[in-house]
């Protein structure tokens, strides 16, 4: 769990990956929006790939390498995307925002440079309700120029 | 203290950073750092110790008569502290904005598919809901009135004490009998939309031990909220506190209470703190939708293109309960007609109660569904005249000195006609053959389902308005507490409203205009509470103005005391002190020479003072619909360009432009966010999004089948911004949050029209209507 490991006791086996990180582990970054893997806004990495938190249960996840939004940055820090998406506006009401962070950090892994319409392939799980999406593309574009010259 | 749960792994990066810009700069959001860190405490995020959930059981059916509420077997399920029906009500039972004829918990019967019942408060949210699920309520089921125009007629039910017609108005302008040589006439449907904030409705309150709660809640009218449940809690509103939690987006939908009551009502009775977060499926039913609306239109012109008259007749479905229906169908009729001067009309309006969900406020407000509407006849009578669609726009557009129909003069920059022009005058993009393009660019996208073959282009312009602030008479003011002190050092400056950051940037504004005022470089703006004064609602386009203006009157008081201080401290000799002023943390003289910082003069000192900001007041329609109803009035302009492949009826928006006067962008970036969003929220009505309801229920409750539009359908805004400053608002500045939601769709719709050759007539459009199936 980013980077430890974590356990909890009486863990119902119903609950999702994303009720144990929010309320068992005190990990609210990655968000409740639907719940039913159509938004986005719960993106973490479980064992290295892009998921959505809703939809895998938490039993599924035992001896597993998850990293959330909270575990991106260096404490105190912000990581180059986190600071994109502050500057180019992309962040309104900021719910969509942590996962749509964690699916820019898949994106630009395994794109480094990456076009519009990748962008925007990428990222169409990720609902946004606010921006209309124009500034978070430019927020994408500003963190790869940046990771390009600063990996 | 309550906050999200305590990080246990890590602590919290950076606090909320302090504002450091003045007005006209694109300051970032102080928040912004929690927001991209995952730690801003959201509604659903917080945490107390002892901590209940409460789970809402809703009705299943549209209409039905409740005969008994049997408790006994959820009560005595695992885990459940709580179970509280209608019988368990200390107070008022019902609620309301602007009519408290909403249950609070249902009683003699339900009226809309998804209406509360009962609550649950348990350990856990899964046997809370277990636990709902066991209550058993025997109903009497009803047929429910689910057509709008049969709630006119008087045939049905009577859903309500005073019948189905929750209020009827009628715009009566120039000559009624007016004729004109051209005549076109359209029927235009207006879908059912949902604001869709991705943040679900939630919150937490916690008992005070004293009798007293505290609620920690997404909403955008802290004292609304709380007036509404003192009444029903029975309790002095003092004894019901709210603090604003994170707000994961409103857009209309949090005005209404939700769970607030709810989770009251559960806190007091078990004494321990109660969280509730709906699921997407419960927000679908637990929040108000825009009106769907039928509207009948008929335009006379001269054959030079001047209009001569507009004859209107608007139902909109107000639902179950009357939240902001009646100021909804007050502004669909005062803006029927468009941006556009008209001698004569006649408008009728009318919002009715029926069984089908409760619709109020979303962004536009009333201006939306009637822009539809007027765009299209607008585009109809062009084509009888043989004119040029926005030719024909630029001969009747509003002008200074112009009237409303109902008979307000047009005061200020009416720049209707630049708009126009501005985005007609913007380049086109490229018409790419399209055979050679990226799949994504095309009508179906990565679905593959066309390489260029079929698709055909089209580009269509609209223009709309609505009003900023209240309107008829309703109270508008706001509250803001500035206090200026040292801290660690440094002059710093905290601004406190109740007015509630929903997304829209409305804190970063308040700190750039402290920042301005006072000319201190440390600007903080406290968390929103009830510990000062009501600053209204976030919603009609308001804040920056209302709440601005209350911000900025206060650091001018803040300011004069600082002065005076000055004055006294220093000895004004010479008597310069009158035009001293406060910037870069000092005092400054005229002739730019420091007097003296502020970190020496204010010392121990803390100089605080709340000020009320009201502006002008608009005075109630009379029965003739005429009356001075609105303070600011706001105008965009948009123009789409789509790309639509005839033979599937799927359609690609290529681009939309804008043009849009914002009298003083406050923050340019936060500007060019909502010209940005609002248009995604119009293209979505346009066609993408439709609350599906048959016989009184909701089809499609879930992101899976109610589609809002994606990064995909989203095409890049092209914008020019005008500041041509309102002499009566704060800086200058023009409510920006609406228009652009506002003539966007109609854009689209006249885009298709334009491709298709199609008289599309409602939104939003399915494949099937561009096809001929």
């Amino acid at each position: 769990m980013n980077g430890e490991v974590r356990e909890a006791d009486q863990v119902w086996p119903g609950e999702s990956l994303l009720w144990f990180l929010r309320e068992r582990l005190g990990l609210p970054g990655a968000k409740n929006a639907c719940e039913q893997g159509e938004c986005g806004s719960c993106s973490i990495y479980l064992e290295g790939n892009l998921v959505c938190a809703c939809l895998v249960l938490a039993g599924q996840a035992q001896d597993s390498d998850i990293i959330t939004v909270e575990g991106l940055a260096e404490p105190g820090a912000l990581h180059p995307i986190q600071a994109a998406f502050l500057e180019t506006g992309a962040v309104q009401c900021g719910f969509c925002t942590p996962g749509l962070i964690v699916a820019t950090h898949d994106l630009l892994r395994r794109n480094s440079e990456p076009s519009d319409a990748q962008i925007k392939e990428a990222l169409a799980g990720n609902l946004c309700r606010c921006t209309g999406y124009a500034k978070i593309i430019a927020a994408v574009h500003l963190a790869a120029g940046r990771l390009v010259l600063a990996p | 203290m309550i906050e999200a749960r305590p990080l246990p792994t890590r602590q919290r990066p950076v606090a909320q950073s302090a504002i450091t810009g003045g007005i006209g700069e694109s300051v970032k959001r102080p928040e912004g750092v929690l927001k991209v860190s995952g730690d801003f405490p959201y509604s659903s995020d917080l945490w107390a110790e002892g901590m209940l959930w409460g789970s809402t059981l809703r009705s299943p059916h549209p209409y039905a008569r409740i005969r008994a509420i049997d408790t006994t077997q959820a009560a005595a399920m695992p885990g459940v502290h709580s179970v509280l029906t209608h019988a368990d009500l200390p107070g008022r039972k019902v609620y309301g904005l602007e009519i408290a004829d909403q249950p609070v918990l249902a009683f003699d019967c339900v009226r809309y598919q998804g209406e509360a019942v009962a609550l649950v408060a348990a350990e856990h949210p899964e046997q809370a809901r277990r636990a709902a699920a066991k209550v058993r309520v025997d109903y009497e089921v009803l047929e429910p009135l689910s057509d709008p125009e049969l709630a006119i007629s008087g045939e049905g039910p009577s859903l309500h004490e005073g019948g189905n017609i929750l209020r009827r108005l009628r715009i009566e302008h120039g000559d009624q009998n007016a004729r004109a040589e051209v005549v076109v006439s359209g029927e235009y449907v207006i879908g059912m939309q949902d604001q869709a904030p991705l943040g679900p409705e939630s919150g937490l309150a916690v008992p005070d031990g004293e009798g007293g709660v505290d609620l920690y809640i997404a909403t955008q009218w802290l004292h609304v909220d709380r007036d509404q449940l003192a009444a029903v809690l029975a309790l002095p509103p003092e004894r019901v506190r709210l603090t604003l939690a994170g707000v994961g987006g409103a857009f209309g939908g949090r005005e209404d209470l939700s769970m607030q009551a709810h989770a009251c009502l559960l806190a007091l009775r078990t004494g321990r703190p109660v969280k509730i977060v709906y699921g997407r499926q419960e927000s679908f039913v637990g929040h108000v939708h825009r009106h769907p609306g039928r509207l009948r239109y008929e335009h006379g012109a001269d054959r030079n293109g001047r209009l001569v008259y507009v004859k209107a007749s608007i139902v909109l479905d107000g639902g179950a309960y009357a939240s902001s229906s009646t100021a909804v169908i007050s502004n669909a009729c005062s803006f029927a007609s468009g941006p556009y001067a008209v001698p004569n009309a006649t408008i009728e309006g009318w919002v009715v109660y029926t069984n089908n969900p409760p619709c109020g406020a979303m962004r536009g407000f009333g201006s939306v569904q009637n822009c539809f509407a007027h765009e299209a006849q607008m585009d109809k009578l062009a084509q009888a005249l043989g004119l040029d669609p926005v030719e024909l726009r630029l001969r009747n557009a509003f002008q200074t000195g112009d009237t409303l129909v109902t008979g307000q003069p047009l005061e200020g920059p009416i720049p209707v006609a630049e708009l126009l022009q501005r985005v007609l005058s913007m380049p086109l993009p490229e018409t790419a053959d399209a055979s050679r393009r990226d799949l994504r660019e095309l009508p179906g996208g990565v679905s593959n389902t066309t390489h260029g073959e079929g698709v055909r282009r089209g580009v269509g312009y609209a223009a709309g308005f609505k009003n900023v602030g209240y309107s008829e008479g309703f109270p508008d003011y706001s509250t803001a507490r500035v206090t200026l002190r040292v801290v660690e050092g440094r002059a710093q400056a905290e601004v406190h409203t109740a007015s509630a950051e929903v997304g829209q940037g409305l804190v970063t504004i308040q700190g750039q205009i402290a920042h301005t005022e006072l000319g201190v470089s440390q600007v903080v703006v406290l968390n929103a509470d009830t510990r000062v004064g009501s600053g209204g609602s976030s919603s009609a386009s308001r804040q920056t103005y209302i709440t601005g203006g209350a911000v900025k009157t206060a650091c001018e008081a803040v300011r004069q005391r600082v002065l005076e201080m000055a004055r006294s401290e220093l000895g004004d000799q010479a008597g310069s002190g009158e035009n001293w002023r406060l910037a870069d943390d000092s005092l400054i003289d005229t002739s730019g020479r420091t007097v003296i910082d502020l970190v020496t003069l204010l010392g121990d000192e803390v100089v605080s003072e709340e000020r009320e900001y009201r502006p002008r007041p608009t005075e109630p329609l009379d029965e003739r619909g005429q009356g001075k109803a609105h303070l600011q009035l706001a105008f965009a302009a948009h123009r789409a360009v789509v790309d639509v492949d005839v033979e599937l009826g799927l359609v690609h928006v290529v681009e939309l432009a804008t043009a849009q006067d914002v009298g003083k962008a406050i923050n340019p970036l936060a500007v060019e966010g909502q010209l940005e969003g609002g248009a995604a929220q119009g293209l979505g009505l346009a066609i993408m999004e439709q609350v599906l309801v048959k016989d009184g229920k909701i089809m499609n409750p879930s992101f899976t089948d109610y589609l809002i539009p994606t990064i995909l359908d989203m095409p890049p805004v092209r914008m020019e911004v005008l500041e041509l400053g309102d002499p009566r608002s704060p800086y200058g500045l023009k409510g920006v949050g609406e228009p652009p939601a506002i003539s966007s769709g109609p854009a689209v719709l006249a885009a298709i029209r334009a491709a298709t050759g199609r008289e599309v007539s409602h939104v939003p459009v399915r494949p099937d209507d561009l096809l001929d199936l």
